[in-house]
């Protein structure tokens, strides 16, 4: 992977490099063109001053004709190396006197003086050449042309180009030294913050820390916060995991205790099961072997007392089995999967058509009601709600028993059991759930008292609800959800 | 030939004499050998300590086996019975109050060949103790002796 410093880095020097070439560069065509510039201005004056000095002393050559002197005064020409032609003409145009550094024959191309000019001069590529008038007293005499070398001019040039590029390398080592100086207090640093925010990120330990740069700035800065949060974000980070272990611990002693809490309910009820039954069955069966051998020596009201023993004994094995069944059922892991209700209800009618072959009574189940439900438990609740309902309409000369369901405004499917029996007073609906609750005497309705809060346990433990309407002697119906 | 024996476990002297009155009810007159913990009734069937003497081929006919018991309980007396190759084939009925799942599952699991819950009601009882007699003790072949 690519660092992001050394981009940085790298950025910073490039920048660098192109700004200060940038700013050289421009500076010295500046300097050299300003350069250019005053030194034709230079040349220019310079050969003003030797053609006044030619057009003065030529004057009485032209004024007596004498072209050997002009001649003569041009040869002094030859002390300036950079003139390489000169002449002067009559003022009618015609060829006075002439001078060549070396002879060509080349006649250069001659500026014109405007009116009320004394000079004039033209530059070419690589030549100047410049004009001035000869006049005495007023009258022009004649012109004088000079024209000088403009090597020198390109030889100046040559040299500032060269001295130029000097001070642009020497320019360009010095900006990166620059830019190696600000990597190393600059970029380097920040460099570095950026590998370990990218560490960081990578491995989670916030225990790192970056190297502070020992200065006063804003890089300083910027390492003091990000260790500052490191600091905080470590602080939060133990905090939370203690908190995990603090809470994990609590959950394992909890559920140490409630393990044990379970395995003495276990075997509580393991020792219900097998040690409060055993003397019941004593009780029974010796008072029913009373009434068998000793027929003759007891009477009708001994007898009649141990009926209600063996009454009793057999309504205390019941409430034990209810209760354990409550029990099992607060326990039970709860495995939900699709029962088919309607085919559960109709099993459970069978067994009670069976037990009680003699009634008459009219069941309506409705077909296809499916349920998610354990299917052991939603057995225990149907069979309790059906054997209620079976039970309380059993002194009706016609029961009617109906199990169903509805669906309200896309709530929870609810069931029902309805029946046309003894009912009960709504008053004490409340109180239709609680262990041991009954609201019939024993003598018209017989039972623990057990069923209906097995039942509730059942349907809670669903996540479920159940309620039941009802009036005295109009029946009741049970309604609940899972 | 002598009337096959039944060998009954059970250490609680009440649901012995009721048993015994439930299988006199029934006109079941084999004799009956009670075992009052788990340890007696392993003696009986190896022919151990008080039952040195005893002769080991006389097999009991069914073995009415409570499992809270003394000593060894009921599930140790079967899983002794069938790790031993004399007994290991003996039919064993488990008479008890629990109708806890575990016990049927610990029951059947270690080979017991039927599991009755002993009813509160002892109208209840005597029947259970007549379709017990008339299955195990008439209907049922054991397996044969050698075996």
């Amino acid at each position: 992977m690519r660092l992001p410093n050394q981009k940085l880095a790298r950025n910073v020097t490039l920048i660098n490099l192109l700004v200060s070439a940038a700013a050289l560069s421009l500076a010295c065509a500046a300097f050299v063109g300003y350069d250019q510039i005053s030194f034709r201005r230079g040349m220019v004056n310079e050969l003003s001053v030797r053609a006044q000095i030619i057009a003065s002393n030529s004057v009485s050559a032209l004024l007596f004709n004498d072209a050997a002197s002009a001649r003569s005064t041009l040869s002094a020409l030859r002390a300036s190396p950079d003139v390489i032609w000169a002449g002067i003409c009559t003022v009618q145009g015609k060829s006075f006197a002439l001078y060549e550094r070396m002879r060509t024959d080349r006649i250069p191309e001659l500026p014109a003086i405007p009116p009320g000019h004394m000079e004039s001069h033209v530059f070419s590529s690589g030549d100047i050449v410049l004009a001035r008038a000869i006049a005495f007293r007023g009258r022009l005499l004649g012109i004088v042309y000079v024209e000088s070398d403009l090597s020198v001019l390109a030889q100046r040039r040559k040299e500032y180009a060269g001295i130029a590029l000097a001070v642009l390398l020497a320019s360009m080592v010095a900006a990166l030294l620059v830019s190696w100086l600000f990597a190393k207090s600059v970029a380097d640093p920040i460099v570095g913050l950026a590998a370990l925010a990218r560490d960081v990120t990578q491995n989670k330990d916030y225990s790192v820390r970056a190297v502070p740069t020992g200065r006063n700035d804003e890089v300083a800065l910027l390492i003091g916060a990000f260790n500052e949060m490191l600091e905080q974000i470590e602080q939060r980070d133990r905090a939370l995991r203690e908190a995990h272990h603090e809470l994990e611990r609590r959950v394992d002693e909890r559920t140490a205790q409630l393990t044990h809490a379970n395995k003495e309910l276990e075997s509580f009820s393991y020792s219900v099961s097998h040690d409060l039954r055993a003397p019941l069955r004593s009780i029974d069966g010796f008072s029913q072997a009373l009434l068998e051998d000793y027929d003759a020596q007891i009477d009708a009201s001994g007898k009649d007392y141990l009926r209600r023993i063996r009454a009793s004994a057999q309504r205390m094995g019941m409430l034990i089995d209810d209760l354990l069944n409550l029990a099992r059922v607060s326990r039970a892991t709860i495995q939900k999967e699709k029962v088919d209700a309607t085919a559960l209800a109709e099993s459970i009618v069978v067994d009670l058509r069976r037990a009680q072959p003699g009634r008459d009574v009219d069941f309506r189940i409705e077909k296809g009601m499916e349920a998610w439900a354990d299917p052991g438990l939603l057995r225990i609740v149907l069979d309790n709600l059906l054997n209620n309902a079976w039970k309380f309409t059993s002194k009706r000369d016609h029961g009617s028993i109906e199990f169903g369901f509805r669906r309200e405004n896309g709530g929870p499917a609810c069931y029902f059991v309805r029946d046309n029996g003894a009912g009960f007073d709504p008053k004490y609906a409340d109180r239709l759930f609680g262990a041991f609750q009954r609201l019939h005497a024993m003598t018209d309705f017989a039972g623990t008292g057990i069923g209906l809060a097995t039942v509730q346990r059942i349907v809670s433990r669903h996540g479920g609800s159940v309620w039941a309407e009802s009036a005295v002697g109009q029946g009741a119906v049970f309604y609940f959800t899972l | 030939m002598p009337e096959p024996v039944i060998l009954l476990v059970e250490d609680n002297p009440d649901d012995e004499a009721l048993t015994l009155r439930a299988l006199k009810k029934n006109n079941i007159r084999n004799e009956v050998v009670v075992a009052r913990d788990g340890r007696e009734a392993l003696d009986y069937l190896f022919g151990e300590g008080m039952y040195e003497s005893r002769d080991v081929r006389v097999k009991p006919q069914v073995i009415l086996l409570d499992l809270k018991l003394p000593k060894l309980d009921g599930f140790e007396v079967l899983r002794a019975m069938r790790g031993n190759e004399h007994t290991r084939l003996l039919p064993v009925v488990i008479l008890t109050s629990s109708n806890e799942e575990r016990d049927r599952i610990n029951g059947y699991g270690l080979g017991a060949n039927s599991y009755i819950r002993k009813p509160v009601e002892f109208g209840e009882f005597i029947e259970a103790v007549k379709q017990l007699g008339l299955y195990w003790l008439i209907l049922n072949q054991n397996a044969p002796a050698a075996a």
